[in-house]
């Protein structure tokens, strides 16, 4: 392996570090599955023999370098395999989302011209099969689960095993070809292609080099002081650059053990079962969790309830603190230290968070007292801040320095910039290197520089020098007054009250800011149970004066808090309505994906926005809607616009 | 219809084999009423079969004389080849007959794997004090066990369940274990009794796909009773067909949907449009 020695000690692609792996940790556990209600284990050296008995299986198959070579399927240490026995013969592993449809597994498979793909199971060849009509360089299929599978025609078609096996006869004949194609692999050769979700308009391929990941996966590792004995669990889509970080990047280069679940209804058992001391989830896996635990709670016994409750207090006190490692007194101490015996440790062993040493979550924003519930128990959540674009990592929140608001500072070896606009620019080696044949898109997303646009808008916080996200950065305007204007920001600090459902900011070129609230059925209807509280439709309850006087504590409770925030201190909520009626995919309000449609909501309302800036007290409407079998129908309302209290912000805006 | 020739091919290209169970001229009696007129027809090995009609048609009972639950007072029943002699259920078993219940008979308490696991008791063979002992055979013998019912359960996609109790599953869920805890007997003939019945249209979905790919993957032989048509007609390789208690029509889906006497009974009489 001389040849390749130049970057980080020579270990310059997959490969090298799998081959270093097997010779300094060979012993050591490197994949786990849970299969037959066993967990499975393969050392270090094992995978590297599978990976090499596949390796010249594909060689075998005819595989040429630079081939693009397709892997879908649920997280499987074979399937983790199968990529790097494609980066050893040359070719770049292409991860696909396994719940893809037919059709957008089509447009991804030509737009890289896929030769090969390796498929997990009947239900992913079945779809491929269906496409290949379409595929013009696809040539084989390797599919690793045989069930269902034995009627199909085998012209295409190669069981996983049999490529390894055929690997293993001709050993003699392919290593040396394999080990020339290991040899030319150098930092700069792609190490993957990730597709990009395409959320606007169609996935983009976004090409990975060794260097990226591999510089990634080094600062990263270090800056969290990953260990060879960690352990994660896989359980999100292998297609999702983070996983392919974790349990690629990472794991290679820590040479920590990779754990796959026995199936996806098994995660949270398998969980429990393995303790990861490494763990990543979506802010909506730890908001589950957290609702499973307080309704089992619910039904707990009045004592075991009573305990919780005190217990969980006393975290919430002083739980953050420990965990950051400021000072707490005594007493709060030996309290804490009870609880950890009498709660705490029990419910982190039930959830399957026993060990972990570092837990990220990021995606989107997290609810401060969801976030906050799992650092009392003493689990060292934290968030990050990243896309594929960045090889994940771009901010992160360092141990000790962790809160509910910001996404943390920037990784080791990142550069920071936020533009006139507000919004986020960043530089790093793990910057990706190009958008597959769409160099138009790379040349608007990357500069000559190297700096790339997030689309997102942020600040650097002066206090502690971390950054905040705000909001989309095509969202971000001004109000009236000239200040910056942030819908999402707000909106977000609302949504985290469990009786706010949607909400909707308006302020761009207002004299000042006011919202559309709608409230969540469930926990206003529960607390109109409560209360004896009867109404007989969404609209009524929505305009109970109870609930307004509620929505509109909520409301001045985030003006105090955005008032704190001396740049965002013009987006409070000056006046707000709580709709008549549910923000619906179904009206074209929101997307199927749930996220606002502010242009369509500004239209369809603006009856109601004049009102709350014309000073109106109430104003009388009627809105269409549609219903589920498509009919149209019409809904009337007069709704009462409040007004909510500001706090007043000269004297900061005037220091500034 | 079939002559007694050695088997056939399928639509989808499944050779199904010689006959595994016979009935020949079968009546079964309660009292005064008769529950199963004369009744003859084969089960072959590999395919599945289906038993359909109206209620009170009589396919529960035939099939309770299939599994030698009921004893026919006229006629022959002959399994491999030879006629069976009256038995009790459990020899029925060790003879490789599984079957599943109309109303779920599992043991509620106990978790689906444990449920599993009885399904292989006819193949246990160390005694009940090595058992207890755990020691050598035994403990070799349940490992090859629970070897055999982890591949059950991880075929029929229960693994999330393996340990809940029984009593805790929902319907749909419980018709899953039971089919399990039959398989796990690797039966080679497997008696479903309304295997759909009671269950939404994904629910039947997946039983259905199970039961294929169990036809497909082990090559059991099944022998189903059902009154989902659309499910019936999709599934089975040849279907009887029974109205108060009298065989009216035998043959591959498409003869017995064509078949006036079982329209007339049993699908409705047709109109001109």
């Amino acid at each position: 392996m001389s040849n390749t020695l130049n970057g980080a000690g020579g270990l310059t692609s997959v490969p090298a570090l799998l081959h270093r792996n097997a010779t300094q940790f060979g012993s050591a556990p490197a994949y786990r599955e849970k299969e037959f209600g066993i967990w499975q284990s393969w050392t270090w050296s094992q995978t590297n023999d599978e990976i090499e008995a596949l390796a010249l299986g594909l060689l075998d198959l005819g595989v040429a370098e630079g081939d693009f070579i397709a892997v879908i399927g649920r997280n499987r240490p074979y399937l983790y395999w199968s990529m790097m026995a494609a980066q050893m013969v040359g070719a770049v592993p292409v991860p696909l989302y396994q719940d893809a449809s037919a059709e957008e597994m089509a447009y991804t498979m030509s737009h890289c011209g896929a030769r090969f793909v390796i498929a997990g199971d009947q239900e992913q060849v079945d779809k491929v099969m269906e496409i290949q009509g379409e595929l013009t360089e696809f040539e084989a299929m390797i599919y690793l689960d045989p069930r269902g599978l034995r009627k199909y025609d085998s012209a295409k078609l190669t069981q996983y095993s049999a490529v390894q096996e055929a690997g293993r006869s001709k050993r003699a004949a392919l290593e040396p070809e394999m080990k020339a194609r290991i040899a030319k692999l150098n930092y700069d050769s792609t190490c993957v292609m990730l597709y990009t979700s395409g959320t606007t308009g169609k996935p983009k391929g976004v090409v990975l080099s060794n260097r990226n990941v591999i510089e990634t996966a080094k600062s990263s590792s270090e800056f969290d002081d990953l260990r060879q004995t960690d352990d994660i669990l896989a359980y999100l889509p292998m297609a999702w650059v983070g996983d392919f970080i974790f349990s690629v990047g990472q794991a290679l280069w820590c040479g920590f053990c990779t754990n796959c679940p026995e199936s996806a209804d098994t995660m949270h058992t398998d969980l429990r079962e393995i303790g990861p001391t490494y763990y990543f989830a979506p802010p909506r896996v730890f908001e589950n969790q957290l609702t499973n635990v307080m309704i089992r709670m619910e039904d707990a016994s009045p004592m075991k309830k009573r305990l919780f409750d005190y217990f969980m207090g006393v975290a919430r006190k002083v739980g953050p603190s420990i965990l950051d490692g400021n000072p707490v007194n005594l007493i709060d101490r030996i309290k804490y230290q009870l609880g950890e015996f009498a709660i705490y440790g029990p419910l982190k062993n039930t959830l399957g968070f026993s060990r972990v040493r570092v837990g990220y979550t990021a995606g989107e924003a997290i609810g401060p007292e969801i976030f906050d519930f799992y650092r009392s128990l003493g689990i060292n959540l934290k968030q990050l801040y990243g896309q594929t674009e960045a090889t994940v990592f771009i901010t992160a929140q360092p141990d000790g320095e962790v809160r509910s608001d910001t996404v943390g500072v920037t990784c080791p070896g990142v550069e920071l910039k936020i533009a006139e606009n507000g919004e986020v620019f960043y530089r790093s080696p793990g910057v990706f290197v190009e958008y597959y044949k769409n160099a138009e898109s790379t040349a608007d997303t990357k500069d000559a520089e190297g700096w790339v646009a997030t689309g997102d808008a942020g600040f650097i916080e002066e206090s502690s020098g971390h950054l905040r996200i705000i909001d989309r950065a095509k969202d971000v305007g001004q109000t009236g007054n000239g200040h910056m204007f942030a819908p999402k920001y707000v909106e977000n600090k609302l949504k985290f009250f469990p009786n706010i459902l949607e909400t909707v900011v308006f302020g761009n070129g207002k004299p000042y800011c006011t919202a559309f609230v709608n409230i969540d059925l469930t926990a206003v209807g529960n607390w109109a149970e409560r209360n004896n509280i009867a109404y007989a439709s969404y609209q009524e309850l929505a305009g109970h004066p109870e609930v307004l006087s509620t929505i509109q504590s909520h409301v001045e409770e985030v003006n105090a808090s955005v008032a704190q925030d001396a740049m965002l201190s013009d987006c409070q909520v000056h006046r707000f309505v709580v709709l008549h009626k549910q923000l619906d995919a179904d009206d074209g309000e929101l997307t199927r994906t749930q996220k606002v449609r502010r242009r369509i909501i500004e239209e369809k309302f603006s009856d109601i926005i004049n009102a709350m800036y014309d000073g109106s007290d109430t104003i009388s409407t009627t809105t269409e809607v549609t219903y589920e079998d498509g009919r149209k129908g019409a809904i009337s309302a007069t709704l009462d616009i409040r007004d909510a209290a500001v706090q007043t912000v000269g004297a900061k805006i005037a220091a500034q | 219809m079939l002559d007694q020739a050695d088997g056939y091919m399928t639509a989808d290209g499944r050779q199904i084999g010689p006959v595994v169970m016979e009935m020949k001229n079968i009546t079964l009696r309660f009292g005064g009423v008769e529950a199963i007129k004369n009744i003859s027809f084969d089960i072959r090995e590999g395919e599945v079969r289906a038993i359909i009609g109206p209620n009170g048609a009589g396919k529960s009972s035939m099939l309770n004389v299939i599994s030698g639950f009921y004893v026919p007072q006229d006629g022959q029943v002959l399994y491999k080849g030879v006629q069976r002699p009256q038995m009790r259920p459990y020899q029925v078993a060790q003879q490789g007959i599984a079957r599943t219940f109309q109303n779920i008979a599992l043991f509620e308490g106990m978790s689906v794997l444990d449920n599993v696991m009885t399904g292989r008791l006819t193949h246990m063979k160390t005694g009940m004090f090595s058992q207890a002992l755990w020691k050598g055979r035994a403990e070799k013998e349940e490992t090859a066990n629970r070897e055999v019912a982890e591949r059950i359960i991880d075929f029929l996609e229960i693994q999330a369940i393996r340990k809940t109790p029984v009593a805790r599953l929902p319907y749909g869920l419980k018709k899953r274990v039971e089919l399990a805890r039959a398989l796990a007997a690797e039966p080679s003939l497997l008696l479903l009794d309304e295997p759909m019945a009671g269950m939404n249209v994904e629910e039947k979905e997946d039983m259905s796909r199970f039961i294929l790919s169990m036809n497909d993957e082990f090559g059991t032989t099944i022998a189903l009773i059902e009154h989902d048509m659309g499910v019936v007609m999709d599934l089975s390789d040849r279907v009887v067909v029974m109205d108060y208690g009298k065989k009216i029509g035998d043959g591959t889906p498409d003869e017995v949907r064509n078949n006036q006497a079982v329209i007339d009974a049993y699908l409705g009489v047709a109109h001109d449009e």
